[in-house]
């Protein structure tokens, strides 16, 4: 994928909201519990491993591995890979691998989080470490 | 409670269709759930309960009324693929219950004619939507990660096609008929790395329907008794991307419910109907349901044992989604049919399993690297 490509703008709501203000600053937001200790991803109020509602933001490093990926030969924008991203805090989320020879992904790879712009608030992809 | 022995497919229809640009979607379901009254020998009006999933237009308000059933007892989960393996585990437990005695179970649509809606969304919308997550890519990730764990080969994920073709040569209505040789899907375009043109499905117009209902009238029809024995259903997702595996699906969860319920094994089990919407569903779902060991798929699918006649567990003899049918992207249906034509003995000649008293019908449906719901069917001949 390139910048040519619209990617559809996040709606947001309540619950998610700080995850979509802090794309914005370029940070990669997850949520961890203070009641077991788990992080997750994609963000919840109530921890859906312990049930707590004692949840609080995290800045992500956004670095991680490539847990698995698939090389999409056509689409009406083009080849794409999407994957899961395994991050260093733990959560695997699943994603879009860009700016990068595509042809030479590798599962455990290292990546890093890269932002694209859409018409309301960045959207997170990630890209190989060179 | 158990469902053991408590309800019997007394109907089942497949639509010979595999292109229906001339019917409409709701006229499929009435022409699937006719032809299923008819092969059981019963009437709409005997009817008191009704099951469809999100393929049904309008939902189950809408089919119902439109088939003008007059019913007591209804369910319209829909879990993708896999629902009317659901639904039949469902309708057994209602007929164990009381709450009905003959349900009709349809499944009918178009998406050769037409596009089909897109899949409804959750709380995942905003995190996942952009990322181009469609049926060929999530597969291939599944199968990428196989590969990567497991040495799982091309070649051996290529077997389950050719096992499927050689059924297929024998179903005059199935849409590839052609026998394939494991070159044949090696040499096909890549679709989604690894996953090949022949790894996939047919797209398929048509549909299905099921009767179910209870011993007693079933003992009073005309077709040879075919039973429920055990049925599992679970759910599998990324959860919070905690301890994220892709390498295994929610049957390894519905299986051994289903198992213990019958009181089987995997070993008595004479035939196999496993959901084919790519060649590494079935070889995921042959390791979950216990066929074989974790990570060892790949040899037991290979030189053909898969075929009827040929290899140790003969599967899907109608040619399955991968040659034969695929109606509304769903294939939880005709696995069902199948299986209940191997215990009746009236699948085609040369493919019959010998003796076939005891079969299995799973599937998965949604997202098999995403979001997915299994459902395990073990069915019985009296």
């Amino acid at each position: 994928m390139d910048s040519a490509v619209k990617y559809p703008t996040p709606q947001g709501n309540p619950e998610t909201a700080k995850f979509w203000k802090q794309t914005v600053e370029g940070k990669l937001m997850i949520k961890r519990c203070t009641a077991c200790g788990e992080a997750h991803y994609f963000p919840r109020s109530i921890c859906p491993f312990c049930f707590s509602d004692k949840t609080v933001w995290e800045e992500s490093s956004g670095e991680g591995e490539i847990y698995t990926f698939s090389l999409t030969r056509k689409s009406a924008s083009g080849p794409y890979a999407i994957g899961y991203v395994t991050l260093k805090e733990g959560p695997s989320l699943l994603t879009n691998f860009v700016d990068c020879d595509m042809a030479k992904l590798k599962i455990g790879q290292k990546v890093k989080v890269v932002f694209k712009t859409t018409d309301g608030a960045p959207l997170p992809f990630f890209t190989p470490v060179r | 409670m158990s469902i053991k022995g408590k309800a019997y497919i007394a109907g089942i229809f497949e639509h010979p269709t595999r292109h229906a640009p001339d019917k409409s979607t709701a006229q499929l379901h009435a022409e699937v759930a006719k032809g299923a009254l008819e092969d059981a020998g019963l009437a709409k009006a005997d009817i008191d309960g009704y099951f469809c999933a999100g393929d049904a237009p309008g939902g189950v308000m809408a089919m119902a009324d439109y088939l003008g059933l007059r019913i007591r007892h209804f369910d319209s989960t829909d879990t993708g693929g896999c629902s009317y393996l659901v639904h039949l585990g469902h309708a057994a437990e209602a007929i164990a219950a009381g709450k009905c005695s003959i349900a009709l179970i349809t499944l009918a649509g178009k998406p050769r004619t037409g596009p089909m809606s897109p899949r409804p969304s959750g709380a995942e919308a905003d995190f996942e939507a952009a990322y181009g997550a469609t049926t060929h890519n999530v597969y291939g990730m599944c199968a990428m990660r196989h590969m990567h764990e497991f040495g799982t080969t091309s070649e051996q994920l290529a077997w389950i096609k050719v096992a499927a073709s050689h059924h297929a040569q024998y179903n005059p209505h199935a849409m590839l008929k052609d026998v394939v040789t494991v070159e044949d899907v090696l040499n096909s375009p890549m679709i989604s790395d690894p996953l090949h043109r022949l790894d996939c499905c047919v797209i398929t117009d048509g549909g299905g329907a099921l009767i179910v209902t209870t011993e007693a009238i079933a003992r009073s029809l005309k077709k040879p008794l075919v039973r429920m024995i055990g049925h599992g259903e679970a759910l599998k997702g990324p959860r919070g991307g905690k301890d994220l595996d892709l390498t295994y699906s929610a049957g390894v969860w519905s299986g051994p419910r289903a198992f213990e319920e019958a009181g089987v094994t995997p070993k008595d089990i004479k035939y196999a109907s496993i959901y084919d919407s790519f060649t590494i569903t079935v070889l995921m779902q042959l390791e979950d349901l216990g066929f074989c060991k974790k990570g060892e798929g790949g040899k037991f699918v290979a030189d053909g044992n898969l075929i009827s006649g040929v290899g140790k567990l003969p599967f899907n003899t109608d040619g399955g989604g991968l040659c034969s049918n695929h109606p509304v992207n769903r294939g939880g249906m005709t696995k069902i049919i199948e299986a209940v034509r191997q215990l009746r003995g009236e699948a085609h000649p040369k493919v019959q399993v010998k003796n076939c008293d005891l079969a299995i019908a799973h599937g998965t449906g949604g997202l098999l690297g995403v979001r997915h719901a299994a459902s395990t069917c073990i069915l019985e001949r009296v």
